[in-house]
């Protein structure tokens, strides 16, 4: 085994140095080339070399697919023939897709609801805490653990053993038979599942929420503390009255970026139900569509979707670097 | 802030304040969400180090009343395939010899691209940054089978053939580029931010030195840049190993190419494989971006508040 093994990587191997290799070496010529220039050449030289190449990918690679993919979704399955809104009608008729499209907005809901909620209750509790990183270290963790890697953990929390009288191997089931609730399937029954998925987005997310918020509490003046804390005002009002609106700007950011990403969940749908049992979800569904029942048409409907909802969120964003801008 | 400065409060004041802040309920709230937190990807790692019979047997929490340790389960994931599936090291091969160019491309163009951005003078130049801003948020589906099928059959309108079919599906080449793509926009906004900072003497009295647009690049821009191209790299490896679906469209199903997510992501969903491979393999999989978390956790952050506090 080890033997076939090193037959794919060497050849892989090489493919990876020579291309690191090559990348180094055209740019050094560039930069060869273009440092000793005259002077004139270099003024068009150095849109070609700084943005051309950045500027080439985004084009091809991001805006032409994109707007051929709003086009597709004009088209039939195999992407050859004009049919109008078809596919979008289909979206929104179709109770599978209904089902797809709520079950979005549930995790478009709670998702970032929960995690900037959580991840605001630690950061305003581990504000002036002593050793508050172990704290916060441990909730971010999960941040840099993959989906797929998450996925794996939390099946194995939700583990069901379906015979009896063998003892649960997964945490919570052993938790339930401990505090007399009848083991299950958490993972299958709707429309529960759903929420056991979208507990492994949030576990993922509060550590983001966090770490955000926390670094904008700190940059809440003391002195704006501490006059709060003459006035007498309690833990409480002082969280209502001074830490909410002086992070505003920051909550705001935060509960969009975590929308957004959330949007294009597909991976831990894909991963720990495959989508079944009702727990389907946008990106998912796109997917299958596009690379499973090869039908282009509909899963580029379900992709345009997807970022129509994205859009609000764009133009707020938008909006706000224009204004920041303007006021530096 | 005038009015508030002066009410300074007094030491004793001043730790009474802290101490209703550190409030022992709070902090034992927040000890708790963190164990809470921790727990789940605890219980994977000790399960990974039990012998086979125990994992699907007991709960990973017995371990500590019957520790019997083995590592039986990294080796047989690792080095032992099954069937037409290669052993998880040559995943694990994968995942690295993707994400290392995946990491190196995009940021070496993203840092030039933000170098043009930011100090070039030219008609366009905010159109162009603010489109690059939006850009940020078009979901990868959006681009997918388009870009694709680029890869696949080349771009060809009408009788005129733009880009040729290159042959390259099935190796790294259109991961690597997928990934270069996906990763320009939030890069290339993020170094233009910092790159903005550098103040404008500095320019000018490098040109006036006579120094050109590209040892200017190499003499003063990219040695300032350090700092956020350290928070930027962290961003996009932890990306780029951790993607799944990029590997899985652009990998075009090749085992010899797919990255250790792809692998494991077939893994959970066959079940073929017990819990002893499966907690084994994702701890594999989770480990590299853990230590390079834990290493780097401050750029990791720095990044993070770059992109997103605001104001």
């Amino acid at each position: 085994m080890r033997g076939s093994t090193w037959d794919v990587i060497a050849p892989n191997l090489t493919l990876l140095v020579i291309s690191l290799v090559a990348f180094a070496a055209v740019i050094y010529a560039l930069f060869l080339i273009g440092s000793r220039a005259s002077v004139r050449w270099q003024g068009w030289l150095r849109y070609g070399v700084f943005l051309g190449p950045a500027l080439l990918l985004l084009v091809v690679g991001l805006i032409y697919p994109a707007l051929r993919t709003i086009w597709m979704s004009f088209m039939d399955k195999r992407a050859e023939n004009f049919i109008g809104f078809d596919n979008y009608i289909w979206a929104f008729t179709i109770p599978e897709i209904q089902l797809v499209l709520r079950n979005t907005i549930l995790w478009v809901v709670f998702v970032p609801l929960l995690s900037t909620l959580i991840g605001l209750a630690i950061a305003y509790m581990t504000d002036r805490m002593k050793s508050a990183s172990v704290v916060k270290s441990l909730v971010f963790m999960p941040m840099a653990i993959s989906f797929v890697g998450a996925s794996v953990i939390w099946s194995f929390v939700y583990n069901f053993e379906p015979n009896p009288n063998d003892p649960e191997i997964g945490l919570l089931n052993a938790i339930a038979r401990v505090v007399g609730v009848e083991p299950r399937n958490w993972l299958l029954e709707p429309p529960w599942n759903t929420f056991f998925l979208i507990l492994v987005l949030v576990w993922i997310q509060t550590g983001f929420a966090m770490v955000i918020l926390s670094a904008a509490m700190k940059n809440i003046p003391d002195e704006v503390v501490e006059a709060a804390m003459l006035d007498g005002a309690s833990n409480w009002r002082r969280f209502i009255r001074v830490t909410l609106p002086m992070i505003r700007g920051t909550l705001v950011v935060v509960l969009t970026t975590i929308t957004i990403g959330t949007l294009k969940v597909f991976d831990i749908v894909r991963t720990m139900t495959g989508g079944n049992f009702q727990t389907n979800v946008i990106a998912n569904e796109m997917y299958a569509q596009s690379f499973r029942q090869l039908n282009y048409g509909q899963g580029s409907a379900l992709a345009v979707i997807l970022f129509v909802g994205v859009i609000p969120i764009i133009w707020y964003n938008v909006r706000q670097l224009r204004l920041e801008r303007t006021e530096r | 802030m005038a009015n508030t400065a002066s009410l300074r409060l007094s030491p004793l004041q001043k730790k009474r304040a802290k101490d209703i802040f550190s409030s022992p309920i709070a902090s034992a709230a927040a000890v708790i969400i963190a164990v809470l937190w921790t727990i789940p990807t605890f219980g994977l790692l000790v399960s990974s180090i039990r012998p086979e019979q125990d994992i699907n047997n007991s709960g990973w929490w017995t371990f500590f009343v019957n520790p019997s340790v083995s590592f039986a389960n990294y080796e047989k994931v690792l080095f032992v395939g099954t069937g037409v599936n290669p052993p998880m090291f040559q995943y694990f091969f994968n995942s690295l010899a993707v994400t290392i160019p995946a990491v190196i491309f995009p940021i070496t163009l993203a840092v030039f691209a933000a170098y043009a951005l930011a100090w070039f003078e030219f008609k366009g130049r905010d159109f162009i940054f603010f489109s690059i801003f939006a850009l940020q948020v078009v979901p990868l589906q959006l681009t997918l089978v388009p870009l694709l099928q680029l890869f696949a059959k080349g771009l060809v309108i009408g009788e005129t053939t733009i880009i040729p079919d290159l042959g390259i599906t099935g190796t790294y080449i259109p991961i690597w580029i997928a990934h270069t793509i996906f990763g320009l926009p939030l890069a290339i906004f993020l170094l233009h931010n910092f790159l903005r900072q550098i103040p404008r003497e500095l320019v000018e009295a490098a040109r006036v030195d006579g120094a050109n647009w590209f040892t200017m690049f190499t003499k003063i821009v990219l040695p300032l840049s350090v700092p956020a191209i350290a928070s930027f790299l962290i961003f996009q490896f932890l990306w780029v190993w951790n993607d799944l679906l990029v590997g899985l469209t652009f990998g075009a199903g090749s085992k010899s190419v797919a990255p250790m997510t792809v692998r494991l992501a077939e893994m959970v969903g066959t079940r073929g494989s017990g819990w002893e491979v499966l907690t084994a393999g994702a701890f594999i999989s989770i480990i590299v971006p853990l230590i390079v978390f834990f290493a780097l956790q401050r750029y990791f952050v720095r990044g993070l508040l770059a992109g997103s506090v605001k104001g």
